[in-house]
C-alpha cells in the first residue's frame, strides 16, 4: 500500500511550499465555486459567470496600470459589471444573453487597451497568456486573507438567499406570490457570483475559475436530487479534481516532451470534464432503468 | 498657423489610405460584413456565449499549429470546427450554456497544454488575441476572402431554417427542421468565420464585433432580412472607424471596436425606447414578440 502511494505521490509533495499554497487556495475556491455553481447552472447563467471572471481580469490589468492593488480592480469592476448586467439585463434569457455579451465585449476592448498601456509602461511579457488562462497558483501569500474573506462573504450571501432564490429560479410568479422580492434576490445572487468569481479569477485565473464554477455543478445536478445535496456534491467534485490535478501536475515534472511539467489547469479541467461525462452517463442509465420495469 | 492641425489631419488621412494599408481595408471590410451577418444569427439565437467561446477556444489550434509547424489558419480552423461540433454534441443532453462552458474550458485547457509544450510564442498570441489589423499581408487576402465566401454561402443556405428555428422553434420542429442539426450547422459557420477572422483582427475583437452591431440592428428593426443587412452595415462602420482611430492613436484596434460598439448599441437602444414610447405608452416592446 505504502509503495503504491510512493509511486502516486512523488516524495516531497506535501513538503513543497507552492504545492501547499495551491492546495489551500484550491480548496477555498473549489468549495465556494461548487456551491455558487449549482445555482449558476440551475439558473442558466453560465455565460454571466464566465463573463464576470473575464471582466474582473480586465479590472486587474486596470489596477496594475494605475498602481492600485489588484484585488481592488478585480472586485471593483466585477461588482460594477454585475450591476450593469442587472440594469440592462431583462428577464428574458435571450435579452440577458445579449446584455452579458455587450458588457463583456466592452470589457474585452478595455482589456486590450490596458494591456497595451501596461506593456508600453513596463517590459512585462506574458500578459496575454494571463488574460487567456489567468495565472493559476501565482498568488502571493499577502492576498490570501482578503481572498478568504471574499469567499466567505460570497458563500454566506448565497446561503442567506438560498431558498427564495431557488423558488424564484423555479417560478418567478410563484415566488412573487409568496412575497419574495425577486429582483432583489436576483441582484444579491449576482453580487455573490461576482465576489466568488473575481476571487477565483484572482487566485486561479479565468479558465480554471470557469471550469470549477460550471463543471462540478453540472455533474452534481445530474447526481443529486436536492439542491443543497447537489451543492455538497459539487464542492466535493471540485475538491477532488483540484487536489488530484495539483498532484498530477507535480508528478508530471519529468513527463515528455519538455521535462517542465504539464500545466495544472489542464489536469484540473480534464478531471472536471471526465467527472461530468461519468455523471452524465450514470444519470442517463438511471433514468432509463425504471421505464423498463 | 491655424491651418497646421488641419494639414496634419489631412496628411494623416491620406496615410490611412496609402498603398500598404490597402490589404487592411479589404480584409477588414470582408471580415466586418461576414461577422456582422453571423452576429445577427448569434443574437437572434441567444448564442453569445458560443460566439465568445469558439474564437477564444480556437487558440488551442493556433498553439497546436505552432507546435507541429503547420499553418496557423489550419490549426485555428480545425479547432474552431471541432470545438463547434463538440459544443453541439454536449448540448444534446445539457443546457446550452453549460455545454458551451464545458467545451470552452476544455479547449482552453488543451491550449494551455500545447502552449506549455511550445516555446517562444508570446507575440503571436498577443496578435491572435487583440489582432494586428494594421499589418495585414497580401497573402492573407485570399484565404480570408475564400472563407468569407464559404460562410456567406452557408448562411444563405441556412437562412430560412435558422430564422425559423430561432424565432418559432415549435413550428420549425413540426416542419421537420431539427433543432440539434440547426444548432450544429450554425456553430460550424461560427467556426468558419472564426478561422477567417481571428488571424486578422483577433479573438476578442471578433466577439465584440459579433454582438454589439447585431444587438443594435435588432433594436432598430424587427424584420430579419433588414436587421441582417443593418448588422453588417453597422459592423462595417464600426470597423472602419476603429481602424482610423487605431491608426491615428496607435492604440489597439480592439479597444476602439469594443468602445464604439457599445456606444452604437446604447444609442440604438435609446432610439428604440424613444420610438416605442412615442408610439404607444405602456405597450409591450415590439422586440418582445420574437423572443
Amino acid at each position: 500500500m505504502s509503495s503504491v502511494l510512493r509511486v502516486l505521490v512523488e516524495p516531497g509533495f506535501l513538503a513543497n511550499g507552492p504545492v501547499r499554497t495551491a492546495l489551500v487556495t484550491g480548496t477555498v475556491v473549489a468549495v465556494v465555486s461548487g456551491v455558487i455553481g449549482v445555482l449558476t447552472v440551475v439558473r442558466g447563467q453560465s455565460f454571466a459567470g464566465h463573463a464576470l471572471s473575464d471582466i474582473s481580469a480586465t479590472g486587474g490589468s486596470g489596477a496594475l496600470l494605475v498602481g492600485a492593488a489588484p484585488i481592488v480592480g478585480f472586485v471593483g469592476i466585477g461588482v460594477v459589471a454585475a450591476g450593469a448586467m442587472e440594469l440592462i439585463g431583462l428577464r428574458r434569457p435571450r435579452a440577458r444573453d445579449l446584455a452579458t455579451g455587450v458588457v463583456l465585449g466592452a470589457s474585452l476592448g478595455l482589456a486590450a487597451l490596458f494591456l497595451y498601456l501596461d506593456s508600453t509602461a513596463s517590459t512585462s511579457t506574458g500578459v496575454s497568456a494571463t488574460v487567456l488562462f489567468g495565472s493559476p497558483f501565482a498568488i502571493s501569500a499577502t492576498t490570501v486573507p482578503a481572498v478568504v474573506v471574499l469567499g466567505a462573504a460570497s458563500l454566506s450571501l448565497v446561503l442567506a438567499v438560498w431558498r427564495p432564490l431557488l423558488l424564484a429560479t423555479l417560478s418567478d410568479d410563484l415566488a412573487r406570490a409568496r412575497g419574495v422580492r425577486v429582483r432583489a434576490v436576483g441582484a444579491a445572487y449576482l453580487l455573490a457570483l461576482s465576489f466568488g468569481v473575481s476571487m477565483s479569477a484572482l487566485m486561479i485565473g479565468a479558465l480554471l475559475g470557469t471550469a470549477l464554477l460550471i463543471g462540478p455543478a453540472a455533474a452534481a445536478v445530474r447526481l443529486a436530487r436536492r439542491p443543497l445535496a447537489a451543492a455538497g456534491v459539487a464542492a466535493a467534485i471540485g475538491l477532488g479534481a483540484t487536489w488530484a490535478g495539483v498532484l498530477l501536475a507535480y508528478d508530471s515534472f519529468y513527463w515528455p516532451p519538455a521535462g517542465r511539467g504539464w500545466p495544472v489547469s489542464f489536469f484540473i479541467v480534464a478531471l472536471v470534464f471526465i467527472a461530468y461525462l461519468v455523471a452524465d452517463r450514470w444519470s442517463s442509465a438511471r433514468s432509463r432503468r425504471p421505464s423498463r420495469g | 498657423m491655424v491651418l497646421r492641425p488641419v494639414e496634419a489631419a489631412l496628411s494623416g488621412l491620406s496615410a490611412v489610405f496609402s498603398s500598404f494599408m490597402t490589404n487592411t481595408w479589404i480584409v477588414a471590410s470582408v471580415v466586418a460584413v461576414v461577422v456582422g451577418a453571423v452576429g445577427f444569427f448569434t443574437v437572434l439565437r441567444g448564442s453569445a456565449f458560443a460566439a465568445h467561446a469558439i474564437p477564444q477556444g480556437a487558440f488551442a489550434g493556433a498553439a497546436g499549429a505552432v507546435l507541429l509547424g503547420t499553418s496557423t489558419l489550419l490549426g485555428l480552423g480545425v479547432f474552431a470546427v471541432a470545438g463547434a461540433l463538440g459544443i453541439g454534441w454536449l448540448g444534446r443532453r445539457a443546457r446550452r450554456d453549460v455545454a458551451t462552458a464545458l467545451g470552452f474550458v476544455l479547449m482552453l485547457a488543451v491550449g494551455a497544454l500545447l502552449l506549455s509544450m511550445s516555446q517562444g510564442y508570446e507575440p503571436e498570441i498577443d496578435a491572435l488575441l487583440f489582432g494586428q489589423v494594421l499589418g495585414v499581408g497580401s497573402y492573407e487576402v485570399l484565404p480570408t476572402a475564400a472563407l468569407g465566401l464559404a460562410s456567406v454561402l452557408a448562411l444563405i443556405l441556412l437562412y430560412r431554417p435558422l430564422v425559423l428555428a430561432s424565432v418559432l422553434p415549435d413550428l420549425a420542429g413540426s416542419r421537420g427542421v431539427s433543432a440539434l442539426w440547426t444548432e450544429i450547422a450554425f456553430l460550424v459557420v461560427v467556426g468558419l468565420a472564426t478561422a477567417m477572422t481571428v488571424p486578422v483582427v483577433g479573438a476578442s475583437l471578433m466577439f465584440s464585433l459579433m454582438i454589439a452591431p447585431a444587438g443594435a440592428a435588432r433594436s432598430l428593426t424587427d424584420r430579419p432580412g433588414r436587421a441582417l443587412l443593418c448588422s453588417s452595415a453597422i459592423s462595417l462602420a464600426v470597423v472602419w472607424a476603429s481602424i482610423a482611430g487605431s491608426y491615428a492613436s496607435n492604440w489597439p484596434v480592439g479597444f476602439f471596436v469594443g468602445t464604439i460598439g457599445v456606444v452604437v448599441y446604447g444609442l440604438s437602444r435609446a432610439a428604440a425606447a424613444r420610438r416605442h414610447r412615442g408610439l404607444q405608452p405602456g405597450a409591450p416592446q415590439l422586440a418582445e414578440r420574437s423572443a
